[in-house]
């Protein structure tokens, strides 16, 4: 984490209610989602659910809009229960979020909340800058993170343009079958 | 509805998966998972198949392979007679030597008979090869992973147009990317 982050989500925010993850396949999970404006009510209820969606469970440490069946660029992550995390944010919303910044690539594997059953390796930044806007008031945020975080945000960056982490299957070995689908050590980003 | 365990051996030449995977399709039989590696210049698939399937009819449809079909079910069976045919390779001379330009397609979607072959098809008419190859079912969601060989002279562009023309017309979502080297 770096001194300048601000707080993640508005001292306002309302409470929001989980939403249903969507499956692939799904037309949502494949189309570029549209920029928002970060002070729509609507826009800000969105954001609220997200978050509740992501708490729902243990094992969910990122959703994106698409996902829950809204196409608009909104992202929610929270990676602090991973053994793979080193800097952490807590809880993170971003609205119209923009990779600006990417280093020092790794492959890893992951898993998505919509692609239930599988797991692939996928090459990502490793150090990153993301920024993006707070839900209702609309600050610009700027972050820069590491590691496990720094997949998670990619990941669900990747879902606000349509991609799937099948779409980056660097090899045709590279795609898995989650062995263990109830073991909490599962990635869900 | 069986589930049976396709494997075919033979020398690589162009064609092989577009010929099985479409003569499998053919029958109306489903492949679920499957798996494709070259050992030396002989290609080895393996499929887990769904739905009825002749054996015969694949054979007919690709003499020089050795295709053999395992019944699942009957793996269960205390005394299990697995149903196999053997076939002498037809030695061919394997296609002249081009290491072209490795790429690696994805596709998902939607469970739909025939993705492979017509994917396959398109590469093939291009004198792509693929040289790796996974497919998983995971509940509705179809996906299949290649590694492509293309020859340099290949217009990359129109070949990407065909194949999202080819994923359309079966709902199926489908990426080709130049492929990263693996040794950096
Ligand atoms: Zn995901």
């Amino acid at each position: 984490m770096t001194p300048s982050r601000a707080p993640m989500t508005a001292p306002t925010a309302p409470a929001g209610t989980a939403r249903e993850v969507l499956d692939a396949p799904h037309t949502l999970l494949t189309t570029m989602a549209a920029p928002v404006d970060p002070a729509d009510p609507r826009v800000v209820e969105a954001a609220a659910d997200l978050l509740a969606t992501l708490r729902r469970a243990d094992d969910r440490l990122g959703v994106s809009a698409p996902q829950i069946g809204l196409g608009w660029r909104l992202l929610a992550i929270d990676v602090s229960s991973h053994p793979r995390t080193r800097s952490c944010a807590g809880e993170l919303v971003l609205v119209n979020p923009r990779l600006t910044q990417a280093a020092r690539w790794e492959t890893a594997r992951e898993g998505c909340l919509s692609v239930p059953g599988l797991v692939g390796e996928v090459r990502r930044a490793t150090r990153i800058t993301v920024t993006g806007q707070r839900p209702g008031d609309g600050e610009s945020l700027t972050f820069h993170t590491d590691a496990f975080e720094a997949r998670c945000l990619q990941h669900q960056l990747d879902h606000l343009d349509g991609v799937l982490f099948l779409d980056r299957m660097p090899t045709a070995r590279a795609v898995h079958r989650a062995r263990h689908p109830q073991s909490p050590l599962r990635h869900h980003v | 509805m069986g589930l049976s365990a396709v494997t075919v051996l033979g020398i690589d030449r162009p064609g092989v998966i577009s010929e099985v995977s479409g003569a499998i399709a053919e029958q109306g039989a489903n492949i679920q998972d499957s798996t494709m590696t070259l050992l030396g210049d002989y290609v080895v698939m393996t499929l887990l198949v769904s739905g009825t399937l002749a054996a015969e009819k694949l054979r007919d449809h690709c003499p020089d392979l050795v295709i053999t079909t395992v019944e699942m079910d009957g793996l269960r069976d205390p005394a299990p007679s697995p149903r196999a045919w053997f076939r002498p390779f037809a030695r061919t001379s394997p296609g002249e030597a081009d290491d072209g330009v490795g790429f690696v397609l994805s596709v998902h979607g939607a469970d739909r008979p025939g993705i492979i072959s017509a994917v396959s098809g398109v590469l093939a008419c291009e004198r792509g090869t693929i040289t790796g190859m996974n497919s998983r079912l995971s509940g509705d969601l179809y996906v299949l992973i290649a590694d492509v060989r293309i020859p340099g002279d290949v217009d990359v562009a129109a070949l990407m147009r065909r194949l999202a023309a080819v994923g359309a017309g079966l709902g199926a979502e489908i990426t080709f990317r130049p492929a990263v080297p693996e040794l950096l």
